[in-house]
């Protein structure tokens, strides 16, 4: 009798999962929408709670996009792994061959794909609002394409601890707003720095820095995070 | 080697030898932080530019280095806690955030009241005054995750991973919160920066760093054995500890 | 002796309130750690005596009315 075997290769798992969430968040639009209607409703908080002067809006457009943005991908984060851990499939996923950080790994790129991408395409929209000065829309949209990258996977260390918990949400965002800072103050100076007609390309270097020690250390955190919170 | 790890981390050993370090350190800790204060008070001579309130030094700055010394300590006990399963290192982490937490309280604290001469206001967005609200921040966050949990060793073993996490991130938010400091207030001097101190100026502080240290050892100490025997309670040495049959002490600190 | 009286001292030359509080608030910070720390150990140590003694109790009253 011949058995035939699915394939087991990383590329394989990776691939499935990756086409697998996408295809869960897609059906639920809702989940994705949110945080897109979030930052929008924020950013037009500012000027209702400040002033409508232009001059003023523009001086602080750069940082209040950065922050409604972060805010916008932490409320987000508490959806990333509770639909897996309710249904049970997140343990099928600590049980798979392939080793765990490469699976959250491609959990996480979804989760970028679909709330900072297109957070950072969104954000020159909002720019024109808050009377951004010409010539730093690419770079707002670069810092936050690239910061938000690193946003999900410290992000997703937060919500791998505290998806056990019933109440996770307000701790959720003491734990990882703190973690948030360093993306923050180089992307929104990178920002400021367009605005004021510099060089922008060492802020958003350095964001890469940011996002490649991610990149590096955060899927390790993330996999001993789901371990314990899954087994105790 | 492992064999002296291992026996390091077993509970009634550590017991046995603290017992006997024990009254050292609290010994050390009284003596140094009084002559420190004595000496930093009384006899360090008074800043010219800064006048007496440069006194403030000697709490300020021993507390931010224990800040972050115990949030290190925090992670390598972490780090033994999650890689050799040793108990003795959660015990002594559980003690340690709440203290470290105090010391970042207590280098703000005494940094905001520093700020009223130096810069005429509690508050200003001071490089170390920042990186020292993020720090209690993270200690808080850490101490909040511990007691989320319904299970001891599952809290245990996800405050290890953010205190591993979190000493990763402290230099960068360190780096990152001094470099957006100089790009956005280039005019403020930092309190406690300054050209070469002189000996009778630093002296006392490193007397006050050193009582400090031996402070935070001896409290991690004390408060650690009570941790082990409040969680080794069914263990037949504690309860013979805890009749006093053993000849131990019951009640010495 | 950077000050020339007792008096000088406390009014560390005008600055008394933040010098003293700072150090104030420290001190007792460090006194109430240290003393907390060994409320803590004597209020166990009663507790798990008598805890044992709970048991110690039940375990004889077993054994004379089984």
């Amino acid at each position: 009798m011949q058995v035939v075997e699915p394939k087991t290769g990383l590329a394989v798992a990776v691939k499935a999962t990756v086409k697998r969430d996408l295809t869960l968040l897609l059906r639920r639009r809702g989940e994705v929408l949110n945080p897109l209607v979030f930052f929008a409703l924020v950013i037009t908080l500012f000027p209702l709670g400040i002033s409508p002067d232009t001059d003023l809006l523009a001086e602080i457009a750069p940082g209040l996009l950065w922050v409604a943005a972060l805010l916008a991908t932490q409320l987000s984060l508490d959806v990333l792994f509770r639909g897996d851990f309710d249904d049970g499939s997140l343990e099928q996923l600590l049980l798979a061959p392939q080793p765990l950080p490469a699976l959250v790994l491609s959990k996480v790129l979804v989760h970028w794909l679909l709330t900072g991408l297109p957070l950072a395409v969104m954000a020159p929209l909002l720019g024109v609002m808050l009377a951004l000065p010409a010539g730093s829309y690419a770079v707002l949209a670069v810092s936050l394409a690239l910061g938000s990258a690193s946003l999900s996977l410290i992000g997703a260390i937060g919500a791998a601890l505290t998806v056990g918990l019933a109440r996770g949400g307000v701790l959720l965002s003491l734990l990882v707003l703190p973690l948030y800072i360093p993306v923050l103050i180089f992307g929104a100076g990178a920002v400021q720095v367009a605005v004021l007609g510099g060089n922008a390309a060492p802020h958003l270097a350095l964001l890469g820095a940011l996002l490649a020690l991610a990149l590096m250390l955060a899927p390790w955190a993330i996999a001993a995070a789901l371990r314990i919170s899954i087994n105790g | 080697m492992w064999a002296f790890i291992h026996k390091l981390g077993s509970p009634k050993w550590f017991y046995a030898i603290s017992t006997r370090l024990l009254p050292w350190f609290w010994a050390a800790a009284a003596v140094l932080l009084m002559v420190g204060a004595a000496w930093g008070l009384a006899f360090a001579p008074s800043d010219y530019q800064q006048g007496n309130s440069f006194r403030i030094i000697y709490v300020h700055v021993p507390a931010a280095i224990l800040a972050q010394s115990c949030f290190v300590a925090l992670a390598v006990a972490g780090g033994i806690f999650l890689v050799w399963k040793i108990r003795l290192a959660d015990m002594a982490a559980t003690v340690i955030a709440p203290f470290g937490a105090a010391m970042t309280f207590l280098a703000l604290f005494s940094g905001a009241v520093w700020g009223v001469p130096t810069w005429g206001t509690w508050w200003v967005w001071d490089a170390r005054l920042t990186s020292m609200l993020i720090q209690l921040f993270l200690y808080l966050g850490i101490i909040a995750l511990r007691g989320a949990f319904a299970s001891r060793d599952s809290g245990a073993k996800a405050a290890s991973v953010l205190a591993l996490v979190g000493v990763v991130n402290i230099p960068i938010i360190k780096y990152s919160v001094e470099w957006w400091n100089t790009l956005h207030q280039p005019a403020t001097f930092t309190l406690t920066e300054r050209p070469a101190m002189p000996v009778e100026m630093w002296l006392p502080l490193l007397v006050m760093v050193l009582g400090f240290y031996c402070f935070f050892i001896a409290l991690t100490l004390t408060r650690t054995r009570s941790e082990i025997l409040r969680r080794e309670s069914a263990k037949r040495w504690v309860r013979e500890l805890v009749e006093g049959r053993t000849g131990g002490d019951t009640d010495g600190l | 002796m950077a000050f020339d009286s007792l008096h000088a001292l406390v009014a560390m030359g005008g600055h008394a309130p933040y010098v003293w509080s700072a150090w104030g608030v420290t001190a007792a910070l460090l006194v109430a750690s240290a003393v907390h720390a060994r409320a803590e150990r004597r209020q166990l140590i009663r507790e798990l005596q008598r805890r044992n003694r709970r048991e110690r109790n039940l375990s004889e009253r077993e054994l004379h009315e089984p």
